[in-house]
C-alpha cells in the first residue's frame, strides 16, 4: 500500500464497452489504478476480465470507450503501441519458445547486435542477470526454457515484459498453472515490482490470493463492473458474493425426488497430472441414483483429471471407483462406458467429436461395434444414417444434415450431437462435464433439462462446471471442489452462493474432508 | 475452402503446370519441347507394347501409392514403404525358388509370405510408435536402410545366390505371375500370336496380374475405409486420437494395424514385381525408389485409393515416356524428373492454386463491374 503514488493515475480505462456480434463482453467498464498500485480484477470464467486486459494491451480494439495512460489519452492499436507506452502483459499460456535459452526468448524480436548485425549474446544475457537481480526474479539465463519449471518459465514472461520496458504489468490468471510454493514466490515478486515503481493488474478470480496480495480490486459480473473496493475494506465473502451474485434468477425446473442407492463410488482417489504432480489428492465422493451432484470449484483444482480418471483416460495412482460394487478403476475407456458411464466431454472439439467425421458417424463414436451399426465387422450405413436422422431431429441439431461434418456445426449445435449420442445411450452415470460451456441461453436451458430428465428416470447424474450458478441451478447436492478434494458436501435447497463461493475459493478449509 | 470438385480440378492444373514448367526446362536446356512432348506421348500410346509397358511400369507405384495414401488416412506418414517393398520382394524371392508347389498356389503363397513379413516389417514402425511414442517417420526411414541391406545380406547367402551375377536365383515357373508367360513362348503361342499382331505386340513385355491384384488393394482398401468397422476405428485415430480414445477406440492397436496393413500392401508390391517381372531380388547399392515414389502418388491422388490408379498410371507413364527422350533427342532424363517434380510440388500447395483461381475470378469479377459501370 505504501508504494501508491495516487496523484499519478497510471491507467485509466473509461466507459470501454466491447461487443463480439451480439454479445457484450465488456459493458461500459471504468477502471483506474494508480502508479505503484496491485490491483485485482475479479470475476468468474467469461465474466469479461481478460477481454478488458486484451482492449488495454492492443489485442482487441473497445467497440466505444477511452484510455488514458499516465494522465494521456491513448489509442492502442496494436500490442506493439501497448509496449511502447510501457505495458507488459504475461498471458495465461506462455509464449516461449522451448529449444531456446532464457535470454534467447527475452530478447527476441529486440537483439542486442553490434554494427555489423551480428548477436552480442554475452551483453544481453548481462542486461538479463541486472533486470533479474533488481526485481528479485531468480533465473539462469542461459537454461532452456524446456528445461525449466512452469514457475521459472512465468518469470521469463515476467522478465520478458520488463526487457521491454513495461512499467504497467498484466499478469492473467497467473497462479493458475503454479504450485503452491511457486505462487507464494510471485507473490513475492509482485509486492518486489511494485515497491520500484511498477504497477501490477492481476486477473484472477481467487479470493486469497487478492486478499494476499492485492491493494485495490474491481469485481466485473457478466461484462459489468460491479465495484471497486479497497481490500482491506472487505472480507473473502463478501467478495465472493459480489463475484458470484446475481441479478437474474434462472431456475431450473425441477420436482423434489428420494435419491436412491448408491451406484457410483469413488474411494480416496488420487490421480497426477501432466507435470507428474498431484492434482487429484484423497478425493472421495457417492454418486446416488436419481440425483444430480454437483461438483463446483475453481478451474484447476483437479476437475480435469479427477473426469479423466472416471472415463479411463487418465491412469489412478491410488484409491478406489466402484461403479455398482464392480470395480472400475483403471480399466480401458471402453470397459468402462461398457460398466454404465457415459461423459459429456469437458472439450468438445477435442474429446467430444471427431471434426473429419460426418454428423451421422459422431453419433456412434461409441456405439460403432455394436448392432444395429455394424454386424460382422461391416457398417451397416443405413442403420447408422436412420440413428442419426432420428437423433437430429429429436435434439433439434442445426442443420438437418447427417452428412455435414461436424467442424461446420456452430458450437451450440455440436454440443448438440454429443448430448444425443450421450443421453441416448441412457447410461446409469452421466458425467457432465462443462456441459454448457460457449452455449448462448437457450441452449443451455436445453442441455439443463435433459439432465434433469435423465436424473428423473432414475439415473445418476455427475455435474463438474466452473459456473457455480449452474450447479446450484441444477444440482441436488453439491460438492465443492478445492485442491484435490472435496471440501463439503451442501444439499442444494440450503446452500447459498456466498458459502459455496468461500469454499471453492479455499476459504474456510480447515483441512477435513466430507464425503 | 478447398472441395472436392476444385481438388480435381487443382490437380489437373497442378499437372498443366507441370507440364509448362517441365517445357521451359527442355527449351531451356536446347530442346524443343513440343517435339519432347510428341515423343513422350507416343512412348505411351504410341504402340500396345508401350502401354502395356506403362501399365507394367506403373503398377508397384500404384500398390506403394495405395500404402502410403492408407497410413495417411489413418494420420500415420509411412516413408517406409521402400523397406517394406524390399522386404515383400526379398520373401517373395525365397519362397518363389526354395519352395516346391503346384503353380498358382505357389504364387499366392509367394504373395502371402511377402506381404507377411512385410506387414510385420510396417508393424515394428507402428508398435514402436505405440509403445514408446517414436514417431514413425524416422522409424521408417532407418527401417528402410535396415531393409535394404538386410535383403543385400541374405541374397549373398550361398545357396540363394545365382553364381557370377550380383543377383538371387530365379524364382521357379510355378511362382510366376506373368500372363501366358510359357504359352507366349510355346510353339503354339507362337503360332497364334503370328496371326494376332495386336496381342502379340501387348503381350510382349511381362504383363501380368500384378496390374489386376493393385485395382483388387484399391477397391479393397476404399471399401476397408469406408465400410468396415476397422476402416471407421483407422480414420477416428487419423483424424482425432482424442476423440478415439474417449470413444472407446484402442489407439496404440490401431496404429499398428495401420502401419501393418500399409506394409502388407507396399510388401504386396515388391512381391507381384519380383513373381511378375524380375522374377529376382538384385543386389542393390541405393533404394530403387518404388516407396518413395509412392508418397508422390499418394499426394497426386490426395490419398483417395482408388485415384492412386490413376495417380501411379501417370506417374508411371511419365517416368516410362521419360527414358525414351534421352536416347531420340537426347535430352537428359533429369527433365522429365523435374517435371514429376513440379507437378507435385503444386500438388502439394493446393493452397496456392486456389488462391490463383479465386485471383482470377476475382479479376473477372472486377471486369464485369468495370463493365457494368
Amino acid at each position: 500500500m505504501g508504494n501508491i503514488d495516487f496523484s499519478t493515475k497510471a491507467v485509466e480505462m473509461r466507459n470501454i464497452t466491447k461487443k463480439f456480434g451480439d454479445f457484450t463482453a465488456n459493458d461500459n467498464i471504468d477502471l483506474t489504478v494508480h502508479k505503484g498500485e496491485i490491483h485485482a480484477l475479479l470475476g468468474e470464467n467469461g465474466a469479461g476480465k481478460t477481454t478488458l486486459m486484451n482492449i488495454l494491451y492492443g489485442l482487441y480494439q473497445p467497440t466505444s470507450g477511452e484510455i488514458y495512460i499516465n494522465g494521456k489519452k491513448v489509442e492502442i492499436t496494436n500490442p506493439n503501441v501497448a509496449i511502447k507506452l510501457g505495458i507488459g502483459m504475461v498471458h495465461q499460456h506462455f509464449m516461449l519458445v522451448d529449444t531456446f535459452t532464457v535470454t534467447q526468448n527475452i530478447i527476441l524480436g529486440m537483439e542486442e547486435t553490434n554494427s555489423l548485425g551480428v548477436l552480442n549474446l554475452n551483453k544481453a544475457s548481462q542486461k538479463v542477470e541486472e533486470l533479474s537481480k533488481k526485481y528479485g526474479l531468480y533465473v539462469d539465463p542461459n537454461a532452456y526454457i524446456q528445461d525449466i519449471s512452469v514457475g521459472m518459465q512465468q518469470r521469463v514472461e515476467i522478465l520478458k515484459a520488463l526487457y521491454r520496458g513495461a512499467d504497467i504489468l498484466i499478469l492473467d490468471e497467473p497462479t493458475a498453472v503454479l504450485t503452491p510454493q511457486e505462487i507464494d514466490e510471485l507473490m513475492e515478486i509482485i509486492r518486489s515490482l511494485t515497491s520500484q515503481g511498477k504497477t501490477v493488474i492481476i486477473i484472477t478470480h481467487k479470493l486469497k490470493e487478492i486478499k494476499q496480495v492485492a491493494d485495490y480490486c474491481t469485481i466485473i459480473r457478466r461484462g459489468k463492473k460491479i465495484d471497486t473496493v479497497k481490500v482491506e475494506d472487505v472480507s473473502e465473502e463478501q467478495l465472493a458474493s459480489m463475484m458470484v451474485g446475481r441479478n437474474v434468477s434462472f431456475k431450473v425446473d425441477k420436482t423434489d425426488r428420494e435419491p436412491g442407492e448408491v451406484v457410483l463410488e469413488i474411494d480416496n482417489l488420487y490421480v497426477k497430472d501432466n507435470r507428474g504432480l498431484d492434482a487429484v489428492k484423497g478425493l472421495s465422493l457417492k454418486l446416488r441414483k436419481g440425483e444430480v451432484l454437483g461438483i463446483a470449484g475453481v478451474d484447476g483444482n483437479g476437475q480435469k483429471e479427477l473426469l479423466e480418471a472416471l472415463t479411463g483416460l487418465r491412469k489412478v495412482e491410488s484409491g478406489k471407483i466402484i461403479m455398482n460394487g464392480q470395480d472400475i478403476t483403471n480399466l480401458s475407456p471402453r470397459e468402462i462406458i461398457d460398466s454404465g458411464i457415459n461423459n459429456i466431454p469437458e472439450d468438445r472439439q477435442k474429446r467430444g467429436l471427431v471434426l473429419d467425421f460426418t454428423v451421422a458417424e459422431n453419433m456412434i463414436l461409441e456405439n460403432y461395434h455394436k448392432k444395429p451399426f455394424s454386424s460382422g465387422g461391416r457398417l451397416n450405413h443405413k442403420a447408422i444414417n436412420d440413428f442419426a436422422t432420428e437423433l437430429v431431429e429429436k435434439f433439434d441439431v442445426r442443420p438437418r444434415n447427417i452428412k455435414q461434418f461436424a467442424g461446420a456445426l456452430s458450437g451450440g449445435n455440436q454440443q448438440k450431437v454429443i448430448l444425443a449420442r450421450e443421453i441416448t445411450n441412457n447410461p446409469e452415470v452421466l458425467i457432465a462435464a462443462q456441459p454448457t460451456r460457449g452455449l448462448d441461453v437457450g441452449a443451455i436451458e436445453y442441455v439443463h433439462k435433459y439432465l434433469i430428465e435423465q436424473r428423473d428416470k432414475g439415473k445418476a447424474v455427475l455435474l463438474i462446471s466452473f459456473e457455480l450458478d449452474e450447479v446450484m441451478d441444477v444440482s441436488d447436492r453439491i460438492a465443492v471442489i478445492y485442491d484435490g478434494k472435496i471440501v463439503d458436501i451442501i444439499d442444494a435447497k440450503v446452500a447459498d452462493e456466498r458459502t459455496i463461493g468461500l469454499l471453492m475459493a479455499g476459504g474456510g478449509v480447515d483441512g477435513e474432508q466430507k464425503e | 475452402m478447398v472441395n472436392r470438385k476444385n481438388k480435381i480440378v487443382i490437380t489437373f492444373i497442378s499437372i498443366l503446370f507441370g507440364l509448362i514448367v517441365g517445357a521451359l526446362a527442355l527449351a531451356i536446356a536446347g530442346f524443343n519441347p513440343l517435339e519432347a512432348y510428341k515423343i513422350m506421348f507416343e512412348g505411351i500410346f504410341g504402340s500396345p507394347k508401350y502401354i502395356s509397358w506403362t501399365i507394367v511400369r506403373s503398377t508397384p507405384l500404384i500398390l506403394t501409392g495405395i500404402s502410403v495414401a492408407f497410413a495417411f488416412k489413418t494420420g500415420l506418414f509411412n516413408i517406409g514403404a521402400e523397406g517394406q517393398y524390399i522386404i515383400g520382394s526379398l520373401v517373395a524371392t525365397l519362397v518363389g525358388y526354395f519352395f516346391k508347389l503346384p503353380i498358382v498356389i505357389h504364387a499366392i503363397v509367394a504373395i502371402l509370405a511377402g506381404c507377411l513379413a512385410a506387414a510385420i516389417w510396417g508393424g515394428i514402425a507402428g508398435l514402436l510408435k505405440a509403445k514408446f511414442g517414436i514417431n514413425e517417420v524416422i522409424t521408417t526411414i532407418m527401417l528402410n536402410w535396415t531393409a535394404l541391406y538386410l535383403s543385400n545380406y541374405v541374397v549373398f547367402w550361398e545357396p540363394f545366390k545365382r553364381p557370377n551375377r550380383d543377383a538371387s536365383q530365379q524364382i521357379l515357373d510355378t511362382a510366376r505371375i506373368e500372363i501366358l508367360a510359357n504359352w507366349k513362348v510355346s510353339d503354339a503361342g507362337r503360332e497364334f500370336l503370328k496371326n494376332n499382331e495386336f496381342l502379340k505386340d501387348f503381350l510382349n513385355p511381362p504383363v501380368n496380374f500384378g496390374f489386376i491384384i493393385a485395382i483388387l488393394v484399391a477397391i479393397l482398401v476404399w471399401y476397408i475405409l469406408k465400410n468396415t468397422t476397422l476402416g471407421y476405428q483407422l480414420r477416428a485415430v487419423g483424424f482425432n486420437k482424442d476423440a478415439a480414445e474417449y470413444g472407446g477406440i484402442d489407439v496404440k492397436r490401431n496404429m499398428i494395424i495401420s502401419m501393418m496393413i500399409a506394409g502388407a500392401i507396399a510388401g504386396l508390391a515388391g512381391a507381384t514385381q519380383v513373381l511378375g517381372v524380375s522374377r529376382e531380388t538384385a543386389i542393390l547399392t541405393a533404394a530403387e525408389g518404388y516407396g518413395f515414389d509412392g508418397m508422390a502418388v499418394a499426394l497426386i491422388a490426395s490419398s483417395n485409393p482408388i485415384a492412386c490408379i490413376a495417380a501411379g498410371l501417370l506417374f508411371g507413364g511419365l517416368k516410362y515416356a521419360g527414358s525414351k527422350l534421352q536416347p531420340l533427342i537426347g535430352a537428359p532424363l533429369e527433365v522429365i524428373n523435374i517435371t514429376i517434380g513440379v507437378i507435385v510440388f503444386f500438388i502439394a500447395m493446393p493452397k496456392l492454386i486456389d488462391i490463383l483461381i479465386s485471383a482470377i475470378n476475382n479479376r473477372k469479377r472486377g471486369v464485369e463491374v468495370e463493365n457494368t459501370k
